[in-house]
């Protein structure tokens, strides 16, 4: 009798016992660890890491693995290698990452022929999500903020004319657009534009920054990338006395990048920058992560926006896991993340259901000293912004989604 | 009793020298370690395909480099030129056959090097590499500037290469046509330089290279030699790029830039120049390790790298060959004629 | 208000005068130069924040240990490719920096370092006519400084008479006694200390993270090619020519202003091979 019991119990309790294992999803994430965005890769890498911390009971009964691969530059190549051994090799379940555009866009139809979700965590190209029907972006369009901010300028700033200085590279012409476009919709004139310099090394703006002031603009709009671009911008913008001259420094919140401005001290103060994230943004999620930042990473680190790109990246990956049980197959996993909603520590988001891109809040902030450091205060939000590239059609964004 | 007269074309250091460009029985080994690697190691044929064109390319900067004695920081200029050439035909729809888009990406770079060649080759040294260095970031530059051509910093993305010989499509997620292709036009390309560096004109260049003083002297067309293997190092050059433009279906300007010039200089010179297989060795050892440090760590990789590098520079005289020919110098009498 | 470009030229002159010595006292093509840049800008910029130094003892401080550190890597690998190929020196330099930016990325983390000028540099200040950032009259000042105190060094010294004879024929200046050895380390150790220097002072305009060390060796190479190798007055020169014309170009004619600096180059270079002071070789 007893025997019997055994041997019917037994394997019951064996197959408990394994279901009960948990059921591991790996995720590939593709980031450049080395080179030039070796410090954006370190902030997403950080983001992902502490939505798993955070939330480790919406993950069980399941276990993220993460497996990382160094792409090691912007070029497109070794981002195709690390893509196609991600899945050819390490089988992976989920591909994530990406923070220089021209990488996704090379990984593209590694990624269409790979048949796998393919997370977007940073890469802000417009037409990006059109090129492979895997990709969905947790992140953003260089049109979120630039679009937003030529409205913004001409509604909340009243500003009438602009002067526009960009690197010269497809998200610093892509911002360029944007902002021009409603800008000029709203009844503002952009009087010059000003390529400055490339992605590379960080060129001396203060030729750049002589012109613009010359040419006396309401507004004088920056897009730079994020990290030493940015504080060198800042730094001329003080040191040319632009602020006294009435010229104010707006642009997306690359500039003014949380890593980067208390470094910037008081000459950040008066920039107004449009954004989906910042650190102080006050919201409950946000100060929830923000803390919890802190107490991880050290007291004088801060997340920032692509920080968030990949915390928001892999609460979609374990919403996917979540609702598929483990078993991530491709379609099923970009139904479950159609439309769906997410209370971000930017705010709510939700991917769109058409495009896979996110849809979200853009913050007008201007920057202020407030017990002693940089605070960046809103005075301005458009809710439920959607990347109006792909909205309307314009340029490369025209193409159809693949 | 005085031994028989021994005939001037049977003398060992005759016969060592004519028989310098016979082929010997080691030299199948790259090849088919090549093709051992297809069977055995197929899901890393983007790793290897990858690899096979960077040797193609070190092998460019050999002829020119390791045979003509021109230092050069350029070379990524040629290799740019073939993959933009083949992305922009492919791209606007105007020519995408795999294999005469080659021909065509080696007569557009050697064109660039034929002109770049007559200008830049009247000087020497820190000038000479200064210039050739510029002389590619202006190319850089200029693709930069033509974004409407050529995608600026994306790049030309989705270039829909025509199946090689009409059958053979290019599968990106599992590269073997593109690995086996890619094989194919290496073997082409290598047996080219080699003819070319043990023929005539191949000798005259190694006489330029050691003694340029001399090879005046002797009524040698110095300079034409100088700029006809510049354009045909270009040319090669060109195919590496086209082919790479072709295999990965993708150009942006990293084709063009200092990184790829430098990566591939370092790569020859650790490989040993000169020696036609250096660019095989270096290239192995360079990539290799950086695929498999960067795995394990994926932060600090770098410094594995430059260590290997210090070694070498510190312990070889001309790369790891020159390590590999120092060992079988001593292993070998001295009698033997080397 | 070419100012700023003037300042720039300074900072590519600080870096730049010791790679220039190098290669043409040494003959040694040591592309490392940047990263001993970039590490006297990371002993500057730590010093300053982990210790509380002053900007101007931290420049000290900065000089001192790239010197030194730079005269024990000479003493003990340099010194061995003497005899070597340039590609064998390219070949070594070019490892020992993908060291060094491995090793501070690993240690001090790959994000860029602030360093935060004294309050009495920073904003503006009023000569006279218009107002000038501070920071860019500074570094002219420092710049013609240094520019004076070197000319004065290799004209009126015996250490520059040694240094120069041994520029224009080392066999002869070895012959008449002078210990090369030493008078190697002693050039390696300053220039890489002008370097640190460079690292320090350009910060506030170049930034400084890992990737300084190879994200600007073109311009330096570009400034000891134009200027003459081994020829101080001729880096100055060359160094102030780039950065105004950086400047001016990038001012009037933004789009594709970087450009103009490689046709400019080619362009000098092919109408003078040697640089603009530096003496015809056979």
């Amino acid at each position: 009798m007893l025997k019997r019991l055994v041997t019917i119990v037994l394997p019951l309790v064996v197959l408990g016992v394994g279901s009960a294992q948990a059921q591991e999803v790996k995720v590939g994430v593709a980031l450049p660890y080395t080179g030039i965005g070796a410090e954006f890769a370190q902030l997403v890498d950080r983001g992902m890491e502490l939505y798993l911390k955070l939330n480790a009971d919406k993950v069980k009964p399941y276990k993220i693995t993460l497996i990382r691969r160094d792409v090691k530059d912007p070029s497109g190549a070794n981002a195709k290698i690390a893509v196609q051994e991600l899945l050819t090799q390490d089988n992976v379940d989920v591909l994530a990452g990406w923070i220089y555009s021209p990488n996704a866009i090379a990984s593209a139809p590694i990624v269409t022929a790979g048949k796998k979700l393919a997370v977007i965590m940073n890469a802000g190209t417009a037409h990006i999500t059109n090129l492979s029907p895997y990709y969905v972006r947790t992140s953003f369009s260089m049109w979120h903020a630039g679009y937003s901010l030529g409205e913004a300028s001409a509604k909340i700033l009243k500003a009438k004319t602009a002067v526009v200085g960009y690197t010269d590279f497809p998200p610093g012409k892509d911002s360029l657009a944007a902002f021009k476009r409603s800008f000029e919709a709203n009844g503002g004139k952009v009087i010059d534009e000003i390529p400055m310099g490339g992605a590379g090394a960080v060129p001396d703006f203060t030729p750049f920054f002589q012109r613009a002031k010359d040419k006396k603009p309401d507004l004088f709009f920056v897009f730079v990338p994020a990290g030493d671009h940015a504080a060198a911008v800042v730094k001329t913008y003080a040191a040319l006395g632009m602020r006294e001259a009435g010229i104010r420094l707006i642009g997306p919140g690359d500039i003014t990048q949380d890593t980067k401005l208390q470094a910037m001290g008081a000459a950040a103060v008066g920039l107004i920058t449009m954004h989906h994230y910042h650190a102080d943004l006050d919201n409950p999620e946000n100060k929830r992560f923000v803390e919890a930042w802190k107490k991880e990473y050290g007291p004088n680190t801060t997340p920032d926006f692509m920080a968030v790109g990949g915390y928001d990246g892999m609460a979609a990956i374990v919403h996917v896991t979540q609702v598929l049980k483990g078993k991530i197959e491709a379609d099923a996993a970009l139904e479950a993340l159609k439309g769906w909603k997410f209370a971000s520590p930017r705010g709510p988001i939700m991917i769109d259901p058409v495009t896979r891109d996110i849809v979200m809040n853009e913050y007008l902030s201007e920057a202020v000293m407030k017990d002693g450091r940089v605070y960046q205060k809103v005075i301005g939000q458009i809710d439920g912004v959607k990347d109006a590239c792909k909205e309307q059609k314009i340029g490369p964004c025209a193409t159809a989604a693949k | 009793m005085t031994p028989p007269a021994v005939d001037w074309i049977d003398h060992p250091a005759a016969v060592a020298l004519a028989g310098r460009h016979r082929v010997r029985a080691w030299e199948v080994i790259p090849w088919l370690l090549a093709l051992g690697f297809y069977f055995a190691f197929p899901k890393y044929l983007g790793f290897g395909t990858e690899l096979l064109i960077t040797i193609l390319f070190a092998l460019s900067l050999d002829l020119v480099l390791g045979y003509a004695g021109i230092v050069t920081l350029g070379q990524a200029a040629f290799f740019g030129a073939g993959a933009y050439t083949v992305g922009m035909l492919a791209k606007r729809g105007i020519w995408n056959e795999p294999i005469t888009g080659l021909i065509l990406a080696a007569a557009v770079a050697a064109a660039i090097g034929l002109g770049s060649g007559l200008v830049l080759l009247r000087t020497g040294g820190l000038t000479l590499l200064m210039l050739t260095l510029c002389t590619m970031a202006l190319l850089e530059e200029a693709a930069n500037l033509a974004h409407d051509y050529t995608g600026g910093f994306d790049g030309l993305d989705s270039l829909p290469i025509a199946p090689l010989l009409g059958r053979f499509e290019f599968n990106p997620l599992y590269p073997t046509t593109q690995y086996l292709y890619v094989l194919a036009v290496l073997f082409v390309c290598f047996v080219f330089v080699r003819t070319l560096v043990y023929s005539p004109f191949g000798q005259s260049l190694t006489g330029i290279r050691e003694n340029t003083l001399r090879m005046h002297a002797v009524g040698a067309p110095v300079r034409w030699r100088l700029v006809l293997a510049y354009a045909l190092s270009a040319a090669i050059a060109g195919v590496a790029g086209g082919i790479w433009a072709q295999a990965n279906a993708y150009v942006n300007l990293g084709t063009l830039g200092l990184d790829r010039a430098a990566t591939v200089l370092i790569i020859l010179v650790l490989g040993g120049y000169g020696r036609l297989y250096g660019a095989f060795v270096g290239a192995v050892a360079y990539m290799a390790l950086a695929h498999f440090l960067s795995k394990i760590y994926p932060t600090a990789w770098q410094l594995g790298l430059g260590l290997l590098l210090v070694v070498i520079a510190l312990f070889a005289r001309n790369g790891i060959l020159g390590l590999t020919e120092a060992a079988a110098r001593w292993r070998r009498a001295p009698r033997a004629i080397s | 208000m070419l100012l700023g470009g003037v300042a720039a030229g300074m900072v590519l002159f600080i870096v730049s005068v010791g790679l220039s010595v190098t290669m043409g006292l040494m003959g040694f093509v040591n592309l490392a130069h940047g990263g001993f840049a970039m590490l006297g800008g990371y002993a500057i910029a730590l010093a300053m924040r982990q210790w509380g130094l002053g900007f101007v003892p931290a420049l000290g401080f900065g000089f001192v240990v790239i010197a030194v550190l730079s005269a024990v890597l000479e003493r003990l690998l340099y010194s061995r490719l003497y005899r070597a190929t340039e590609l064998d020196q390219v070949l070594f330099s070019i490892g020992l920096v993908f060291m060094m930016i491995a090793s501070v990325t690993v240690l001090v983390g790959p994000e860029n370092q602030p360093l935060a000028l004294p309050s009495y540099l920073r904003g503006q200040i009023n000569l006279g006519i218009t107002q000038y950032r501070t920071y860019s009259v500074f570094l002219i000042v420092v710049g013609i400084l240094i520019i004076i105190g070197l000319w004065l060094t290799f004209e009126r010294t015996r250490a520059g008479a040694q240094i120069r004879a041994a520029v224009d024929n080392r066999r002869m200046a070895e012959s008449l006694g002078i210990n090369i050895g030493r008078l190697f380390t002693v050039t390696f150790a300053f220039g890489s200390g002008m370097a640190a220097l460079g690292g320090g002072l350009g910060a506030e305009f170049l930034g400084l993270d890992p990737q300084y060390a190879l994200k600007y060796l073109v311009y330096f190479l570009i400034v000891v090619a134009v200027g003459g190798l081994g020829r101080v007055t001729g880096v100055f020169y060359a160094a102030l020519l780039i950065g105004v014309l950086d400047f001016a170009l990038k001012k009037y004619v933004p789009s594709g202003g970087t450009a103009f600096i490689y046709a400019l180059t080619i362009l000098l270079l092919l109408w003078r091979p040697q640089g603009l002071f530096g003496t015809k070789s056979t």
